[in-house]
């Protein structure tokens, strides 16, 4: 009887810490974002906290959740209530588009293409660049280990394969066949493909495998700044692509939630000087020119394409080369 | 001479007179065991707690002050508090019927209680994505009375209690079969109902098997990733328990913090062996007891 007693007050104390959670209300949104998100909104949210609250007076709090660009669009698509996502590519915000829970001409909603930030894909090479790295070329060379992530779940992974594929179609002069050829020597030299951006830097920087990282210019730098400087390098190619990782309000979450204010407002933060601000300190591109000239030191110049140029936009990528039966799947075989 | 003196003079002829290795051989046997534990169990256990350690103890006592973490911790206690009852009643329940009674049936139950072992986890958790997900059976419904399932609280202790489901039942039946229902049948005719049966004969035959059962289901309540992994969302500090707020940490290159809570885990693991040690003793001796009386 005694046991049962203490049983039932050690489960009541347990109750009672539980429900501790539930104290005090104040509006909370939750941010569905991509992996190499993690440090920019953690300080964004702070910064975005303090500034809705002396503005309204009331307290917000903004919940993160992070994972593969894809696999993110597909929670919300399955129902996580995310107010806003801030993925890494258009096409993964059209997915969630499609299955009505935004508007389809969402990408016009805010400014430069829904896009606050840009990024672009850079190669993280071992100390002293030993296979000599230069430019995109080099890659395919015999012998070197290239990691990307999977561009079957990755946003950054999908940049680096449009933009090796840009490369090629430069080089040798829009032909297409040829570009093929490339990119399936480029997949030939990959060891293993992680499901997300974040998995591929471990993977590279962690566990030492392959001899060039090739994903987005901030997680390189992010990787170079928490990892010591002393141990890679960043080798930016000649040409490279404009990564627009892009952000929208999820309409229906909002509409049901009663959130739509907060929600719309932090999206706008982003490209107040505050955050544009605070989006260069972690290496992304700002977009407001007075920031991005301010940390213009910052990033290498490079050679920048957009998808529209080269491509003819998301859709058109997505279905030529990453849908199933696409050029991917034609030339990557696992090994 | 009873069995179990018989067992035990047994056991001495066998010491003295079968093994015929010389010394060698058996230092050799007994050392590669050891170097096996070694490499495979204790050197990556240790590792997990130098890892957690490298920053000082105040670094990791300040990796479970902070609120996601806390958060986490909190959210797989209560996840386990509630998927290990309810799979104790069903597992008690469903080896009762399967020892003490025959039916039709009775072998589809058994593959069934087994299933959850021989299915991968990710699949356990895609199974409610289909179900309850926006886009799955009862998503819409779901959606319109605004209750959640799946990327909250519901979803990760459904996910939970179908992958501990065969712990405690796989545990009971092949005890309660071979006690077979002579006890049982003995009692009611002696007048006993059904709950006095069960209070004073079933349950003080299997409590010590039934306590291993729902360590054990414990155990991989606390410690389960995959399913609770698709149907998480990976909120911060809402919907990480602590198996998937140790891969955040790591992957936000908090190595420290990572094996901080890894080694709440880690210990967590180490009650539960010893708790189980304990046990088992516990069942053998009552066993033997039982035997000779």
């Amino acid at each position: 009887m005694k046991q049962f007693l203490s049983l039932t007050v050690f489960l009541t104390g347990l109750l009672v810490w539980f429900s501790s959670i539930q104290a005090a209300e104040p509006v909370v949104i939750l941010n569905v974002s991509y992996d190499p998100t993690r440090e920019l909104y953690q300080e964004f949210n702070a910064a975005f906290v303090k500034y809705w609250q002396k503005e309204n007076g009331q307290p917000v709090v903004v919940k993160q959740s992070h994972a593969g660009s894809s696999k993110q669009a597909r929670a919300v698509i399955d129902g996580l209530d995310a107010d806003v996502v801030t993925l890494a590519l258009a096409y993964d915000v059209d997915a969630i588009a499609k299955a009505k829970l935004l508007p389809a001409d969402w990408q016009k909603r805010l400014p430069h293409n829904s896009s606050p930030y840009t990024s672009t894909i850079v190669f993280l090479v071992r100390k002293g660049n030993p296979k000599g790295i230069r430019d995109w070329e080099d890659l395919v060379k015999p012998g070197v280990a290239i990691i990307p992530a999977n561009p079957k779940t990755s946003g950054a992974a999908r940049w680096a394969y449009l933009s090796a594929w840009g490369y090629a179609l430069k080089r040798y002069g829009n032909d297409e066949a040829k570009a093929k050829e490339f990119i399936a020597k480029f997949y030939g030299n990959v060891p293993v493909l992680d499901s997300g951006a974040r998995g591929a830097t471990t993977t590279f920087v962690e566990r030492g495998i392959g001899d060039v990282l090739v994903g987005w210019e901030n997680e390189a730098y992010l990787a170079l700044r928490e990892l010591g400087a002393g141990k890679f390098e960043i080798v930016t190619p000649s040409i490279s692509i404009l990564a627009e990782p892009t952000v929208s309000l999820v309409d229906k979450v909002v509409k049901r939630r009663g959130t739509e204010g907060v929600a719309q407002a932090y999206l706008r933060y982003l490209y107040s000087d505050e955050g544009q601000e605070i989006a260069a300190k972690h290496f992304y591109r700002p977009r407001a020119e007075a920031v991005a000239a301010k940390y213009a030191g910052q990033f290498a110049k490079v050679d920048l394409f957009t998808i529209d140029e080269v491509f003819g936009g998301w859709q058109k990528a997505h279905q030529a080369h990453f849908a199933d039966g696409g050029v991917f799947d034609d030339i990557y075989k696992p090994k | 001479m009873n069995v179990s003196s018989a067992i035990a003079d047994r056991d001495v002829e066998w010491k003295d007179s079968i093994t015929t290795e010389s010394t060698f051989v058996r230092r050799l046997l007994i050392s590669a065991a050891f170097l096996y534990l070694t490499l495979f169990l204790f050197v990556p256990l240790a590792a997990i707690f130098a890892e957690a350690l490298k920053g000082g103890l105040a670094a990791y006592v300040g990796s479970f002050l902070n609120d996601d973490a806390l958060a986490a911790v909190r959210l797989t206690l209560l996840v386990a508090a509630v998927a290990v009852p309810l799979n104790a009643v069903f597992g008690v329940a469903a080896a009762w019927a399967i020892a003490k009674f025959d039916f039709v049936g009775k072998q589809v139950l058994i593959s069934l209680i087994d299933m959850p072992l021989a299915v991968s986890p990710v699949i356990s958790g895609l199974i409610y994505v289909l179900l309850f997900g926006a886009q799955g059976w009862l998503g819409p419904w779901l959606l319109e009375h605004d209750i959640k399932i799946i990327f909250a609280l519901p979803g990760i202790v459904l996910a939970t209690i179908f992958v501990t489901v065969p712990f405690v039942a796989r545990e009971l039946i092949p005890l309660m079969q071979s006690q077979g229902r002579e006890e049982e049948e003995a009692a009611i005719t002696l007048g006993a109902s059904g709950w006095q049966m069960f209070m004073r004969v079933t349950l003080p035959n299997i409590k010590w098997s039934l306590l291993y059962g729902v360590i054990l289901c414990n155990a991989r309540a606390m410690g389960e990733f995959g399913a609770v992994s698709v149907v998480s969302g990976h909120i911060r500090g809402l919907t990480n328990t602590m198996p998937l707020h140790v891969e955040i940490l790591y992957n936000e290159y908090n190595a420290v913090a990572a094996f901080a809570v890894a080694s709440l885990l880690t210990l967590l693991a180490i009650v539960t062996l010893i708790a189980k040690t304990m046990i088992e003793r516990k069942t053998d001796s009552y066993n033997r007891r039982k035997m000779q009386a």
